[in-house]
């Protein structure tokens, strides 16, 4: 049906009222000057112009040093190796889990879906501990027991960073295909096998090529994650001097103390940043619009498994080794790490001491981080899915001129990395335009409203679309005002999902680090930035502690999180 | 003698499901199909006809009996022989025509040729002929999401004609086309029969469609066989209740039957001009069609016109019998009022025991898997 | 007495104009059904009436009170207009209950508890919803989500009630249940119905009344079922419901005969005063007023004899062209079926005539 709808609708409305669709689409367009225009024009403004004049200078100043060049060159490497071995992984995981009758799918299912739930970086500090170049728990194992000369395994190699990358972003593909592979119509490989197709060439032909465009978003995903990304990289990366476009903007503000000529060298790397995001979200654009099949069926059908036969018990073996190795082995080291006296000592149970998590609850920083953590998540949530809301309802039921700008400008921060986020937030607020929020929490909080707002658009958007128009306009041919229907129909239809939304911005909001990183002040720590800092500091078991600490907390939500949002019986 | 191009044996399929207990999908099928032929299964969801086509094309495998292709056993329990699909050199149509989106209307329609390994300019010429006779000509290098329904269902049909099997399945071919285009495609495929003389098996549980479409048809409720037949002895001489108002309309009255005259139930002074059938309880239901029952002024029971509702293309009377009422149809050239009186007059009823009412449960049942 | 009235209505959506000078009556307690084609205005119009769009021009009265009038520069808003509404895909909401949902409208006049509490159990009563009266929309099916929005339609005004195409979406034995039930529901309370669809056979099942529309938004009939079958006013009504054949008519000296190609036949039937002079004639007829009779002049050949159970569909050749006929089963049964490739005499029982159409190329 073709909806005819625009102002000639909402006419019955006009007259005297100033209307509530007026208010909301300022409002709408006020909030994204501040929170996504300004930062990004300071960006841009910091970065092209010196001395007042439009200039590539200070961008080819930068290119033109050996430390910018091999920083953007390892970026890109590692994100080319990260997205092939991730896709590898999550495609072979996918098949083996949603189409091959190995057992214990529907567990191993969920458990593969763990990694998503962890910062990388903690994953990246536990690999740490264990194969150091120098002290890794597992190397020096290694060493004594084989007699070797020196240690055999470096996690502080681009291969290591690349390792660690994968077992948490391969997921992003997993959960893609396996998806794909549990909703295709089965018919369609019914068909081939009836003109006379093995199980293998229909695999071959036909399964396959329908679910590339599942494997392409993946790996995609993939490949801008790891290209933005700052945990691993400066974790396992820095001892070495191996630096990666985040990594190195974080660099070089740290090392300049906060002047004013190291945010503008960080400026004009996160232009560099942005164009190689920018790059990958082209191709992104291009591989997806080329070919989303609708393969999507009607009955509810199930396929035919593939029959593993002898392969059966071994590649179960294999599923649950790679389990222990992504989601066990890291988890195990970070909580043993936490119970020992001092590091480099033994794990073994008569070095382990409480200490170090008793600690937590007594050192006021590190108590101050969790709650710093906290008050931000929560506020980002809360305040980042309002505003995605508002412009939600106006770009979609509104309808105002100038649609498409606030649609763009949601989304645009979605494809700025978090590094480079804030960096405008610091040239924006830092006092050059009247307003100083450094140091303080604000200043983290625009950032993050900044990075999830595109986020809460998506959510609220498929939100809103299911709220079909004729349920407002049936209260209001009942006799609600435009206000009444928006109260009594809309926000609790879309509630449900405005509440899902919110835990899925406040838990990576809650272990965030990239973004706070280069935000945070002496007394506005978040969780992650403490773990971080204590193990700059040298302190690993105290960091490991932290870590673990963090761990539960994010189990818990997670398990909390579950229970509500399953509880709901879907509107 | 026409040859026998599919048998089904005693075939049976159990399910063990784990919320509804076992279900017997399909309980001792045993029909022929002949060479030629165009049979269909027709029943509710949840009759088992699914299921049927489902064991013939061999993506399920039966629990007991055996079905025969072209006199070559294909599935068997007791030899414990089962020949996986794609060795049963079929063709087949889905409902939702399975055309695959990353493959053109060409490609779609030479996949068989080419696992075949088809020489290239003989995939060509049959390809090409294949298309020519679904009228898809000129659409070779079209990818399927750029045609319409109809256009899609017939790449379908080319590719399963492209093989020149003997036996083609067709499952619910029509009922994801709108009504137009049913018409079109019903006559597209009779055509393409007589020239190609495939045997074909469909099913449905459209009965318009399968009437219009069958040499014969088996009507399945529950897993069993109520009746096979031609579509018109179905239609005029069902064999019981279900497939009296499954094929059509129905116009059901309890009579009572007392000293060989037949009453209506409520009125047991005016006799119906019927004869008592043989064979004949003191209580029956007679059924008839809405539409054969002739309506005139004088001959038959007397009544009068309770309500008149005027249809497209015919009128509808409901008119007081017995203790019941009666649904008339009649074209629009036969006028009676509301109020007038009027006679009905039935023309070779059937007779059915009267029903039990666990039937109905049970078929509600079935139709939650 | 004219209870709704549309006057002059003309709506445009930019230069795709979908309305122009629309004016209709509805008569108080009658059930009205607009039939048109998809995206012929009709949805537009009742729109219009709901006040959820406003028209370029015209004004709309209900029972005497102007809602809008351009010329006045009234604009009634939506919520103070008063009529119930049953919108397509229902829009009963899914987060309240069925008493909240069709409470609802009652709620929004700000009634007291305890009339609302009785007015809502009546009008379930009403539409047999009763025990459903603390569910929630998702446990009920398509068919009870109607009546759910029929009560909550008749809560925000038992007088005058618009149905736009709520049935589309039911399967037919289901289809025709529900329009049984509006009917009924319509019948015992005596609200005056306005049901907009695209469906004609649902129309004719349900209206007292039908004004039928074609594509370009323009009134082509107001009259009741029989009217607009038996006495259709123009060839597009008669072409409007279900199938039909055409066959040329000339007048040869002072007899008529059909024009078949190569050959004319004798038209024996009598044939009206009133037939537009100088202008080619077709005579247009449906497929179930066609019977077979030997003794008929008119010759054709079966072509194709279809079994469709309650009717036999046969494809017959008429000289030059092919007309479709259709036989009951009774009637097969008394006369006989005709058999594919054979010759049979028809007669025709009820022809209308018409001015030809130009055929097109």
């Amino acid at each position: 049906m073709i909806n005819l709808r625009k102002n000639k609708d909402l006419a019955a409305v006009e007259g005297r009222r100033i209307g509530l669709d007026n208010v909301m689409t300022v409002l709408a367009f006020v909030l994204l000057l501040v929170i996504v225009v300004i930062p990004i024009s300071m960006i841009i403004y910091n970065a092209f112009f010196h001395e007042g004049k439009f200039t590539f200078s200070l961008i080819v100043d930068q290119l033109t040093r050996s430390t910018t060049v091999s920083s953007m060159w390892n970026t890109i490497k590692i994100g080319g190796l990260v997205t092939l071995f991730g896709t590898i992984m999550g495609v072979f995981y996918a098949w083996l889990l949603g189409r091959s009758n190995i057992p214990g799918k529907k567990l191993m299912r969920s458990l593969f879906t763990i990694p998503y739930m962890f910062p990388p970086f903690l994953g990246a500090m536990a690999w740490d501990l264990l194969l150091n170049g120098r002290s890794g728990y597992l190397n020096r194992w290694l060493v004594q027991t084989f007699n070797l000369s020196s240690a055999p395994l470096n996690i502080n190699t681009i291969w290591g960073i690349v390792f660690v990358e994968v077992s948490y972003y391969f997921p992003f593909v997993f959960m893609q295909v396996v998806s794909a592979l549990e909703r295709m119509d089965p018919t369609l490989e019914e068909s081939a096998r009836i003109a006379g197709a093995k199980q293998g060439t229909v695999i071959r032909t036909i399964t396959l090529p329908l679910v590339v465009p599942a494997i392409s978003a993946g790996a995609l995903l993939i490949l801008i994650s790891s290209l933005a990304h700052f945990g691993v990289p400066a974790i396992l990366g820095f001892s070495q001097g191996i630096f990666t476009l985040p990594t190195r903007i974080f660099a070089v503000i740290s090392r300049s103390g906060g002047s004013f000529e190291g945010i503008r060298q960080a400026a004009a790397l996160s232009i560099l940043l942005v164009v190689v995001v920018a790059l990958a979200l082209l191709l992104q654009r291009k591989v997806l619009s080329s070919g989303g099949y609708d393969i999507i069926k009607g009955k509810s059908m199930r396929p035919t498994l593939i029959n593993l036969r002898g392969a059966r018990i071994p590649l179960f073996i294999l599923a649950i080794v790679t389990l222990g190795v992504v989601v066990l082995v890291p988890l195990v080291m970070i909580f043993l790490v936490g119970l020992v006296r001092a590091y480099g000592l033994p794990l073994i149970p008569a070095n382990f001491t409480l200490a170090n998590y008793a600690r937590i609850f007594t050192t006021s920083g590190t108590l101050d981080s969790i709650k710093n953590s906290l008050v931000l998540a929560i506020s980002a949530g809360v305040i980042s899915m309002t505003l995605g809301t508002l412009i939600a309802y106006v770009v979609q039921k509104i309808k105002p001129k100038g649609t498409g700008v606030l649609e763009i400008l949601s989304v645009l921060p979605y494809s700025i990395p978090g590094t480079v986020l804030a960096i405008g937030v610091i040239l924006a607020w830092s006092g050059s335009l009247g307003v100083s929020l450094y140091n303080t929490l604000w200043i983290i909080l625009l950032a993050y409203m900044a990075r999830y707002l595109s986020f809460s658009m998506k959510t609220s958007s498929a939100a809103l679309l299911q709220v079909h128009p004729s349920l407002e306009e049936a209260a209001r041919t009942c006799g609600a005002t435009h206000t009444e229907s928006l109260k009594d129909i809309t926000l609790p239809l879309i509630r449900p999902a405005m509440i899902s939304g919110f835990f899925l911005i406040f838990l990576p909001a809650m272990r965030e680090v990239t973004t706070s990183v280069l935000l945070y002040g002496p007394y506005t720590r978040t969780l992650g930035v403490q773990i971080y800092s204590l193990r700059d500091a040298g302190m690993m078991p105290q960091a490991s502690a932290l870590g673990s600490v963090a761990i539960v907390l994010i189990i818990i939500i997670n398990a909390i999180v579950t229970a509500i949002t399953a509880d709901r019986k879907g509107v | 003698m026409a040859q026998v191009q599919v048998k089904l044996e005693h075939v049976t399929k159990r399910f063990v499901t784990k919320t509804l207990g076992d279900i017997v999908a399909v309980d001792d099928f045993n029909f022929e199909v002949y060479e030629g032929e165009c049979f269909s299964i027709l029943g509710p969801s949840g009759c088992g006809k699914t299921t049927a086509l489902r064991m013939i094309a061999g993506f399920e495998d039966l629990t007991e009996g055996e079905i025969h292709l072209g006199g070559r056993p294909v599935s068997s329990s007791k030899r414990n022989l089962y020949v996986p699909p794609e060795e049963r050199d079929l063709g087949m149509v889905f409902q939702a025509f399975a055309v695959w989106p990353h493959k053109n209307v060409f490609e779609n329609v030479a996949y068989p040729l080419r696992i075949k390994k088809v020489q290239r300019s003989e995939i060509e010429r049959r390809v090409k002929e294949a298309l020519h006779h679904t009228s898809l000509t000129g659409l070779e290098k079209t990818y399927p999401s750029d045609l319409s329904g109809g256009q899609q269902q017939r790449i379908a049909l080319a590719r399963s004609i492209v093989t020149n099997p003997k036996v083609m399945l067709l499952d619910e071919p029509l009922s994801n086309l709108d009504p137009h285009l049913r018409e079109t495609m019903r006559f597209e495929l009779k055509e393409l029969q007589s020239k190609f003389g495939f045997t074909i098996i469909f099913v449905t549980h459209d009965q318009s469609e399968a009437m219009a479409l069958s040499d014969r048809m088996l009507v399945a409720d529950m897993g069993k066989i109520m009746q096979i037949d031609t579509p018109e002895n179905l239609y005029n001489r069902p064999i019981n209740r279900f497939v009296h108002s499954f094929l059509g309309e129905s116009t059901f009255l309890n009579v009572v039957i007392k000293d060989g005259k037949v009453y209506a139930k409520g009125d047991m002074e005016h006799p119906l001009d019927l004869e008592a059938p043989p064979n004949a309880e003191p209580e029956m239901i007679m059924a008839t069609r809405p539409n054969a029952i002739e309506l005139t002024a004088e001959k038959g029971y007397r009544t009068h016109v309770q309500t008149r509702i005027f249809l497209t293309d015919r009128t509808e009377y409901v008119v007081p019998i017995g203790d019941q009422t009666l649904k008339v149809q009649t074209p629009h050239r036969i006028t009676f009022s509301q109020g007038e009186s009027c006679s009905v007059r039935f023309v070779e009823p059937m007779w059915y025991p009267v029903e039990d009412a666990d039937a109905e449960k049970e078929r509600q049942r079935r139709q939650l898997i | 007495m004219a209870y709704v009235r549309f006057e002059n209505i003309s709506v445009s959506y930019g230069s795709n104009q979908v309305l122009k000078n629309f004016s209709l009556t509805l008569e108080k307690n009658e059930i009205m059904c607009l039939v048109g084609p998809s995206g012929c205005g009709k949805t537009t119009l009742v729109r219009c009436l709901l006040g959820l769009t406003k028209p370029d021009e015209g004004e709309i009265y209900v029972d005497d009170k102007c809602l809008f009038s351009s010329q006045r520069r009234i604009n009634v808003p939506a919520e103070r207009r008063g009529i119930g509404i049953v919108f397509q895909d229902y829009a009963v909401w899914p987060h309240l209950t069925v008493k909240d949902n069709v409470a609802y409208p009652m709620r929004k006049q700000r009634m007291k508890k305890d009339d609302i509490e009785r007015r809502v159990k009546d009008v379930l009563k009403q539409v047999s919803m009763s025990e459903y009266i603390n569910h929630l929309p998702g446990q009920l099916s398509g068919g009870q989500q109607q009546r759910v929005a029929i009560a909550r339609a008749l809560m925000s005004s038992d007088d005058l009630i618009v149905l736009d195409e709520p049935i589309t979406n039911l399967d037919a034995k289901l289809r025709d249940q529900m329009l049984n039930e509006i009917r009924d529901i319509q019948r015992n309370i005596g609200t005056t119905i306005f049901y907009i669809t695209h469906d004609q056979r649902a129309a004719l099942h349900l209206g007292d009344q039908l004004a039928i529309m074609n594509e370009r938004g323009e009134l082509i009939q107001v009259g009741t079922d029989e009217d607009i079958i038996l006495r259709p006013k123009s060839r597009f009504i008669f072409e409007f419901i279900g199938v039909t054949n055409f066959i040329p008519l000339k007048r040869v000296d002072s007899e008529y005969k059909l024009d078949l190609g190569r050959e004319m036949l004798p038209w024996l039937e009598p044939v009206p005063d009133d037939l537009p002079q100088g202008k080619p004639i077709e005579i247009g007829t449906r497929p179930n007023d066609i019977t077979f009779d030997d003794t008929s002049p008119i010759r054709a050949k079966v072509k194709r004899a279809v079994f469709l159970g309650s009717e036999y569909d046969y494809f017959v050749e008429l000289g030059d062209r092919e007309i479709r006929l259709q036989q009951s089963t009774l009637d097969a049964a008394l006369v006989g079926v005709a058999k594919e490739g054979s010759e049979v005499g028809l007669r025709f029982l009820n022809p209308h005539y018409y001015e030809a159409k130009r055929r097109e190329a």
